[in-house]
């Protein structure tokens, strides 16, 4: 007989047993978090698009005068790969390969998460040196608002994976820690997805114009 | 470094000059005699609460059963002491700004600026701290015992929402004592309220107040719509649920996707006053009408967050004082959902004259007036419900009343308003003002305050003094009528709303109604306070220890009053809709379980409290510059925040046994007691058993 | 638990992975050479990032359409529901402004 419990398809799985049950209510509770969170990114989506416009940039650089392609290029592969590599992680935990492949997964993410970081904010200090700071115009607060938050909560994550780590080997693989690796990995996923609405409406719309 | 440097770093712009007690020295007039007046009470309140306190040695049961608490019970009753603390300061501030205007020809007696920060307040407090935490803390009491639920599926996050809505009516208490509030409205429409119009630290208050409480409330909707999906008990199945469930799922839904707007808008004013950013400023391409566009888009579907909760009361009370099962439940879960994602198309109606082409404004007219389709369709429930039934004019009822007549003007007046033609006409004239507080308060003021009364006997074991209560809601009902149907005349005539003053002699008869009419709603204010004073004195002859004082139908009456904290000694298992009013009238109810189990209940926390001291901090120090104060206050949140998790606290267990003495002793007083028909249900005999009457009307809807 | 199951879990993320590969290669590509007309670039471009979605929710996220998952995938569509609301909405309305100003 199927396990009636009803959550995201990113789960433990039945044999987990009390962890799987309690699962189910705080899953599901942050599912409903992060669609509201979609919903400040959507509308930060929103603002961006109605101020990449001359008026909004208002004589200050645009998006060819600010973006650097090759490195938005680099960023996404590493967050592209850094699903991949929580995905290993989520497997690891979910077929309780142990402790050891798990952690394995955890810090080449959070190394993936932190490359990341640092592309990005190399990024930031070249359009700063190009003067595309967010005092010059409408559009690039509108840049500033979008994509530091996001980078802001792949920062999170990060300091999210650092304290997973740290319980996993201080309170082990107890029920509350995999749904909070589960948790993780669904954030993790989710700014991953934002990230492909960020280089397609910010820099590849915003340089094939 | 020199003094004055140092100073700057460990105050910020805080100084001597932000107490508003030093002007009313210096320029003594009614205007600042008010603004310290006003200072002083906040701070003489908050000594005098301290010390009774101390001199009733409560600090110790305040803290082990209130502040530290996950109870929901517990949190859905310091909610309601926030908002009636909050209500009595709005109703204040309202009752000051009728007597400035109904003395404001060629003047009154309050600076204009004094005078916009009232209404600043006034609405920012109405909105944010009355009715929003009424309706959290009537849905944290009701929602889990209506669904058979032991908790709310997160109580820890439950007690962390409740200290970031205290966090924010906090600020706007502390902005009495330090400086002042925003006055700039409760909308804070930029640039107005920008850095170069607005220097002070008042618009900064507003954002930190808004941000805080909007999470919070976020936080609140994702507990309530999980406890929906998650937490019924078996049996219960989403069309088993009661219609303020339903309600409140819709609220919850509102809560969780409305919010992110205003906390987006407010926190991009706070990039543009903090950081020079260029979101809503005049120049360089900034653009304030996107602020308009995101607050409303948060605004339109806040008013429905408001409003939904207060129809799910009514079609409680309702059936239960007609003694009839709710008529058409389908279509009233229907209509509830349709307006629930109406109220996501319709935000533009709060700016037709913003510029926008007509073919804009008539989509959002049409989608507006829409809305008064499932509107109607929920008042002719309502009416069909009451039609045949046993009718018993209790307190609800009169709300009730009032509720039908009132709120269909004001619904009729909002259908007016969404002709974008007409909102030309009438567009910032007191017709608007009239017409949103003739929804807000028979709508959701009715709404919320009859809910007070009907299950007040539920939380504390003794009823409202039935006498008080009658006349609060009579005084409710005529002191709107009184304030604001005046105010649909004066709109028409032209009178321009947040006016200090006014120079045409014709708008003073008006305006002197209108006073008369806020002093019989402060009356009413007045008379909650009198009516909980009597109720308590005479607890013992009001007391509903058995729990069921009104008849009720729903699972909340099948249990003792107040409840045990687990709520249930079993989890029941539901077969109908209306279960209780079923189990009634199948002899189900009152039976004893099979077995008893141990219940295990989440253990106290300090962490809701210690966010609420942590964010008032962090507020005072955004808004006054203290950047040392500000990094030190998050860093310590976050690392408290984050400490805690590397420790799980071990459950409370209630023993089976002590649940099962509990609950044997429960059913032998029911046993007992004689159960009383609804003719002596406001009289003294009422002990909380009800006597079933007309089998034939209480059978359960199908 | 037994080796098929994590084979066939593992097979998931990496279909999704060489989807979302893919579907990120061209994109990139037809902005570095492209050349295509400036709507039509759009269109591929919106078009390519919607099924990129699609591909994370459905090889990362595991959210598809069988019954036990039915609850969550509600949640995402009405989620996606009012964020159109609001986002187009927003665009339109800010939009035509912009264009009477």
């Amino acid at each position: 007989m199927r396990h009636p419990i009803l959550h995201p398809g990113l789960n433990l799985g039945p044999h987990h047993g009390e962890a799987h049950d309690h699962a189910e209510t705080v899953v599901f509770g942050f599912w409903v978090f992060l669609m509201s969170d979609l919903i400040i990114f959507g509308l930060m989506f929103a603002t961006y698009v109605t101020m990449a416009n001359p008026m909004g940039m208002a004589g200050g650089p645009g998006p060819k005068d600010a973006f650097d392609l090759g490195s938005v290029f680099a960023q996404t592969m590493t967050l592209l790969f850094s699903s991949v590599t929580f995905g290993f992680a989520t497997l690891a935990l979910r077929h309780e390969r142990g402790p050891r492949q798990l952690m394995v997964w955890l810090v080449v993410t959070l190394a993936l998460g932190l490359i990341f970081l640092g592309l990005e904010f190399r990024d930031f200090a070249d359009m700063i040196a190009k003067g595309a700071v967010p005092q010059r115009s409408g559009y690039l607060s509108a840049f500033w608002g979008l994509v530091p938050l996001h980078g802001l909560h792949v920062a999170s994550g990060c300091v999210w994976i650092l304290v997973m780590l740290a319980q996993i080997r201080t309170m082990g693989l107890v029920p509350v820690v995999k749904t909070r690796l589960l948790r993780l990995g669904l954030f993790w996923h989710f700014l991953d997805l934002v990230w492909i609405g960020i280089f397609t409406i910010v820099y590849l719309m915003g340089l094939s114009q | 470094m020199t003094l004055d440097q140092t100073g700057t770093w460990l105050f910020g712009r805080l100084g001597l000059d932000s107490l508003p007690i030093l002007p009313a020295f210096e320029n003594p007039s009614t205007s600042e005699f008010i603004a310290a007046g006003a200072a002083l009470m906040v701070i003489v309140g908050a000594i005098v609460t301290i010390a009774l306190i101390t001199w009733f040695g409560a600090w110790k049961p305040l803290w082990r059963d209130w502040l530290t608490s996950t109870d929901h019970k517990r949190i859905g009753i310091m909610y309601m002491v926030l908002a009636i603390v909050m209500l009595a300061r709005g109703v204040l501030e309202g009752a000051v700004m009728r007597t400035q205007q109904a003395f404001g020809l060629h003047g009154g007696f309050l600076t204009p600026e004094h005078f916009s920060e009232l209404f600043t307040t006034h609405g920012t407090i109405m909105i944010f701290f009355v009715a929003m935490p009424l309706i959290a803390g009537i849905v944290n009491y009701i929602l889990p015992l209506q669904l058979g639920a032991r908790d709310m599926s997160f109580p820890v996050m439950n007690q962390i929402s409740l200290g970031l809505t205290t966090t924010g009516a906090a600020l706007v208490m502390v902005s009495l004592v330090l400086a002042q509030f925003s006055n700039g409205s409760w909308a804070a429409y930029p640039p107005y309220t920008g850095l170069d119009f607005n220097p002070g630290p008042g618009p900064d208050y507003w954002i930190w107040t808004i941000v805080f409480s909007g999470i919070g409330t976020t936080l609140t909707g994702i507990n309530f719509a999980v406890t929906i999906y998650k937490e019924r008990a078996p049996g219960m199945h989403l069309f088993r649920m009661p219609v303020f469930c339903w309600t409140v799922l819709c609220t919850a839904i509102i809560m969780i996707f409305a919010l992110p707007p205003l906390t987006v808008a407010a926190l991009m004013l706070a990039a543009d006053r903090y950081m020079d950013f260029h979101f809503f400023t005049n120049d360089l391409g900034g653009n304030m009408m996107n602020f308009v566009n995101l607050f409303w888009l948060f605004g339109h579907p806040e008013v429905y967050l408001l409003v939904i909760p207060a129809y799910g009361v009514f079609s409680e009370t309702v059936a239960t004082f007609s003694g009839k099962r709710l008529y058409g439940y389908t279509t009233m879960v229907y209509a509830t959902m349709a307006i629930a994602v109406l109220s996501f198309c319709v935000w533009l109606h709060h700016f037709f004259t913003m510029g926008q082409s007509a073919n804009v404004n008539i989509a959002f007219g049409v989608a507006s007036m829409a809305i008064a389709v499932p509107t109607g369709v929920k008042v002719y429930n309502w009416m069909a419900t009451m039609f045949r039934g046993r009718i018993r004019m209790t307190v609800p009822m009169i709300y009730a009343t009032g509720f039908f007549f009132l709120f269909v003007i004001g619904g009729l007046t909002g259908v007016m308003l969404a002709n974008p033609t007409i909102t030309y006409q009438v567009h910032n004239t007191l017709f608007l003002v009239a017409h949103f507080h003739n929804v807000i308060i028979p709508g959701v003021v009715f709404g919320l305050l009859s809910g007070y009364h009907y299950w007040f006997p539920k939380a504390f074991g003794f009823r409202l003094h039935e006498g008080w209560g009658r006349a609060i809601a009579l005084f409710w009902i005529f002191g709107f009528t009184f304030t604001f149907m005046p105010l649909y005349v004066l709109g028409f005539m032209g009178m321009p709303r947040r006016s200090v003053a006014f120079t045409d002699p014709a708008y003073q008869p008006m305006m002197y109604v209108a006073l008369f009419g806020a002093a019989l709603i402060v009356s009413g204010v007045g008379s909650m306070l009198i009516q909980l004073w009597v109720s308590v004195r005479e607890r013992e002859r009001l007391a509903v220890p058995l729990g069921d004082p009104w008849n009720g139908r729903t699972l909340e009456w099948a249990m003792s009053a107040p409840p045990p904290e687990y709520n249930f000694a079993v989890v029941p298992q539901v077969e109908a809709r209306d279960d209780f009013a079923d189990a009634k009238a199948t002899g189900r109810a009152y039976s004893e379980p099979e077995a008893y189990e141990d219940i295990e209940m989440p253990a106290n926390t300090a962490i809701g409290l210690g966010i609420c001291v942590g964010t008032v901090v962090l507020g005072i120090a955004l808004v006054f510059y203290i950047w040392w104060l500000t990094i030190l206050s998050l860093a310590l949140m976050v690392v408290v925040f984050v400490g805690r998790t590397f420790r799980e606290p071990a459950p409370r267990i209630f023993p089976a046994a002590e649940v099962a003495a509990a609950h044997r002793a429960w059913l032998a007083a029911v046993r007992a007691a004689t159960p009383i028909g609804r003719l002596d249900e406001t009289d003294d005999l009422n002990r909380g058993l009800a006597r079933p009457e007309h089998p034939e009307l209480m059978e359960p809807a199908q | 638990m037994n080796d098929n199951g994590y084979r066939d879990d593992l097979r998931s993320y990496l279909t999704g992975f060489i989807l979302a590969l893919v579907l990120t290669l061209v994109p990139f590509a037809l902005v570095v050479w492209g050349g295509l007309a400036w709507g039509t670039i759009m269109a591929i471009l919106g078009g390519f990032a919607l099924v990129q979605m699609v591909v994370h929710l459905r090889y990362f996220l595991h959210i598809d359409l069988s019954r036990q998952k039915r609850e969550d995938l509600q949640l995402i569509l009405f989620s996606v529901l009012l964020l159109a609301l609001m986002a187009v909405g927003t665009i339109w309305i800010m939009g035509n402004l912009a264009t009477r100003m």
